[in-house]
């Protein structure tokens, strides 16, 4: 069979082009290949030499081998000794039925366990309680390392030791929680196997539900809703929010909620702060954005001169937890005591921004109980026994509820600052953005920095947007830089989300992440923008409502002390 | 789950920021010099004590998880100081022909440690090491840098009785005192 690929292409690539699968279990589409694991071996004319397809470029007039009988013999031979270092603990994995390890055993009829078994003795590593760290489940493929280190520029997992006792952790017998980790759980979304998972809180939330004395009420983020579908045969992509909404009232909650909702309250407030610093001059510029948790534990450990920059408005989740306990409490007679928030997102850090400061009590209790990944949400949908797919399409409750199409942008990189510039604009002007304006086209996309110049009324407005974490020093080294000569900032504006692509690509989404993927998500969010008649977040009815019967004004005294936090300069190491 | 704010840095004595930094100035336009600073560390103390890898990687930008990289990957280099006497137990093939792993246990019931570890009381420090060029007088060891050959498990024994003698000893003299 004959192939023409660009020039640098891998032998792996090139076979993918003409679908032929080599097996891997190291190689990832957004790394560089690390020739680790070994499956991908092949052969290359008449020589003797197999090497590995991941790492070999291919070469004109090149004739490969991919599958015959001596390569399938020692592929699985490489599958039984890498068995042999993994715990037979398959049907208590938290990757069990969704692992790559185990579907390539599977593939290849392994029956029997050849060799014998050694498994290191290590405890596994609990510390952050947003992702579990199993040690003994590490096949060495270096893909977190790769992640953590170079895509995300984090540091927190290294390589240590060598031969039989190398393993990936953080530098020193620290745990996770004292090491630079940002909880971005972008390692988890890349592991092959069960070596690093999200800490699965499901029971917790079934306990929840079955206790008469709590009322269960549950939000659901922007980027959840086109990525859910994956795990029940969707298409990437595919926005299933009346679904979900049916199928969060069978569980048992008794009112559903949107994140989006409240990120339509976050613009309000983000925007008129950043109309305050712009058109004021109250405060510092580049006001940067702050609804990504991994990226404030990134910005505290890292750049924490950057404080004063960052928006103080709280994240949506956070700002749906206050509002549930104590606006929604009041208006429908519920002692906010008894109710018991879950939130579904994309994200193993969300986890931790429950509890990050005192401020995520604003309500008197903790604003949100538990917050569930994609993965966790689909998990307990799975085992509720409801038939997903034929659910009829559901309503969310009308307060709390109604959401913008800006709002749902927020799911994916560039949606913040897009839903931000369309509210400042107004705030500025008085007027919307024309109808051909609103689509804000050079913040969108996968580039890993975007920025723009916009025009409001007259002046200059300079935005950049940074995803993935490994972007974000490159940026702000900029505005460092002209802040110590003098210089006015390079941007007033700056959003930054911890994981590639934003939320659509979080930690805690369904695994197979790739850049193909994100389109296809990123795809659905767009579209479920364009497809409302609600654009703006300051035209969302309920957003009014909220402000005139209980809120006040945007940065107001009421909203200063529900909606915004605090930030403060933290080790990146603990000891 | 809120996190501390106070940095292990601050704990770090001025003496070694500066020594460090002296490291810095001299090596700082050479390429590999990673190792090298951290074999004037080790070679000063012993070992590469945590406090000087975070200074280290404060002052050159070069990642806490990398510098553990290098120290973890090379047998040379120590994490916790060593003992005040070093056996060091050759397993080279020689060695290991005539009987090292018979010196090993013995070293290992006596000091109830394993190879690569410090007794509690920082008095031994145990490691094993692939040839010294004894071979000739094989089974041997290096104890504080003097090498023994034709080793006994009675010969084992009465090294480590000796010295932990002495040192009581020293001890009992310093009390008086």
């Amino acid at each position: 069979m004959a192939v023409e690929v660009p020039f640098g292409s891998s032998i792996l690539d090139a076979a993918r082009a003409v679908q032929v699968d080599i097996p891997t279990l190291c190689k990832h589409k957004d790394l560089l290949p690390t020739a680790a694991c070994g499956l991908c071996i092949v052969k290359v004319g008449g020589s003797r030499k197999m090497p590995r397809a991941c790492a070999t470029e291919i070469e004109d007039g090149m004739e490969i081998v991919t599958h015959d009988a001596e390569l399938t013999e020692i592929r699985k031979a490489t599958i039984e000794l890498i068995l042999s270092n993994h715990p037979n603990a398959c049907l208590t994995c938290g990757r069990n039925g969704d692992c790559e390890l185990q579907t390539i055993a599977g593939n290849f009829g392994i029956r029997q366990d050849v060799i014998p078994r050694y498994v290191r003795d290590l405890e596994p590593d609990c510390s952050t309680g947003s992702i579990i760290m199993d040690f003994t489940k590490c096949i060495k493929c270096g893909r977190c390392v790769q992640v953590c280190q170079e895509m995300q520029n984090v540091w927190a997992l290294s390589f240590l030791e060598r031969g039989i006792n190398n393993r990936m952790a953080p530098a020193g017998d620290i745990s996770l929680s004292e090491s630079p980790c940002v909880r971005c759980g972008q390692c988890s979304a890349h592991c092959p196997t069960g070596a690093i998972v999200e800490n699965d809180e499901t029971t917790t939330v079934w306990e929840a539900l079955r206790d008469s004395s709590k009322y269960c009420v549950v939000q659901v983020a922007p980027s959840v809703r086109v990525a859910l579908g994956e795990a029940f045969g969707y298409p990437p992509g595919t926005d299933l929010t009346g679904k979900i909404y049916s199928v969060l009232r069978r569980l048992g909650f008794k009112a559903v909620f949107d994140t989006t909702f409240a990120a339509d309250l976050t613009i309000l407030e983000e925007a008129a702060e950043f109309v305050d610093r712009f058109a004021s001059g109250k405060g510092e510029l580049p006001l940067i954005t702050s609804c990504c948790p991994a990226w404030v534990d990134y910005m505290e450990k890292r750049f924490a001169d950057f404080i004063p920059n960052f928006s103080t408005a709280k994240s949506p989740q956070q700002m749906l937890g206050v509002m549930a306990k104590t606006y929604f409490a009041s208006e429908s007679g519920i002692d906010p005591a008894t109710i018991y928030q879950v939130s579904i997102m994309p994200c193993t850090a969300k986890k931790y921004e429950l509890e990050r400061s005192e401020e995520m009590y604003a309500s008197g209790h903790k604003d949100v109980d538990v917050a569930l990944t994609t993965r966790e949400f689909a998990r307990m949908i799975k085992q509720s026994g409801i038939a997903f797919r034929d659910l009829p399409e559901g309503k969310s409750d009308s307060i709390l509820g109604t959401y913008s199409g800006a709002g749902v942008l927020f799911g994916n990189t560039g949606g913040v600052m897009e839903a931000a510039l369309r509210t400042a604009y107004f705030m500025v002007s008085g007027k919307n953005l024309e109808k051909e304006a609103i689509n804000i086209m050079p913040v969108r996309g996968l580039d890993g920095i975007k920025s723009a110049a916009l025009d409001v009324q007259g002046t200059e407005v300079r935005v950049a947007v940074a995803h993935g974490l490994g972007n974000v020093e490159r940026l702000l080294l900029t505005v460092r830089q002209a802040r110590r000569n003098g210089e006015p900032p390079p941007y007033h504006f700056i959003e930054v989300m911890a994981c590639p692509g934003g939320c659509i690509g979080g930690g805690g989404q369904p695994y197979g992440v790739c850049d193909e993927l994100r389109r296809q998500r990123m795809k659905g969010i767009v579209d479920s923008d364009l497809g409302m008649a609600l654009r703006f977040s300051h035209e969302n009815p309920e957003i009014k409502k909220i402000y005139s019967d209980f809120l006040g004004e945007p940065l107001g005294e009421k909203a200063h002390q529900l909606l915004h936090t605090r930030y403060k300069d933290r080790p990146a190491y603990q000891r | 789950m809120q996190t501390a704010t106070k940095s292990p840095l601050e704990d770090l004595d001025t003496e070694m920021r500066a020594e460090i930094r002296h490291c810095l100035d001299k090596w700082k336009e050479k390429d590999g010099n990673l190792i090298m600073i951290l074999h004037e560390i080790q070679n000063r103390h012993g070992y590469v004590p945590r406090g000087a890898s975070l200074f280290l990687a404060q002052e050159t930008g070069v990642a806490v998880a990398r510098i553990y990289e290098v120290l973890t990957f090379y047998h040379y280099f120590r994490l916790v100081p060593p003992g005040k006497h070093n056996l060091t137990v050759c397993n080279g093939t020689a060695c290991y022909l005539k009987g090292s792993g018979r010196v090993l246990g013995e070293l290992e019931r006596r000091l109830g440690i394993s190879e690569g570890k410090t007794t509690s009381d920082r008095l031994f420090h145990l490691e094993t090491v692939r040839c010294i060029g004894y071979c000739a007088m094989a089974p041997a060891m290096v104890v504080d840098g003097k090498a023994m050959g034709k080793l006994t498990t009675d010969d084992v024994a009465s090294v480590v009785e000796k010295i932990r003698k002495r040192e009581e000893g020293e001890s009992n003299g310093q009390s008086r005192n």
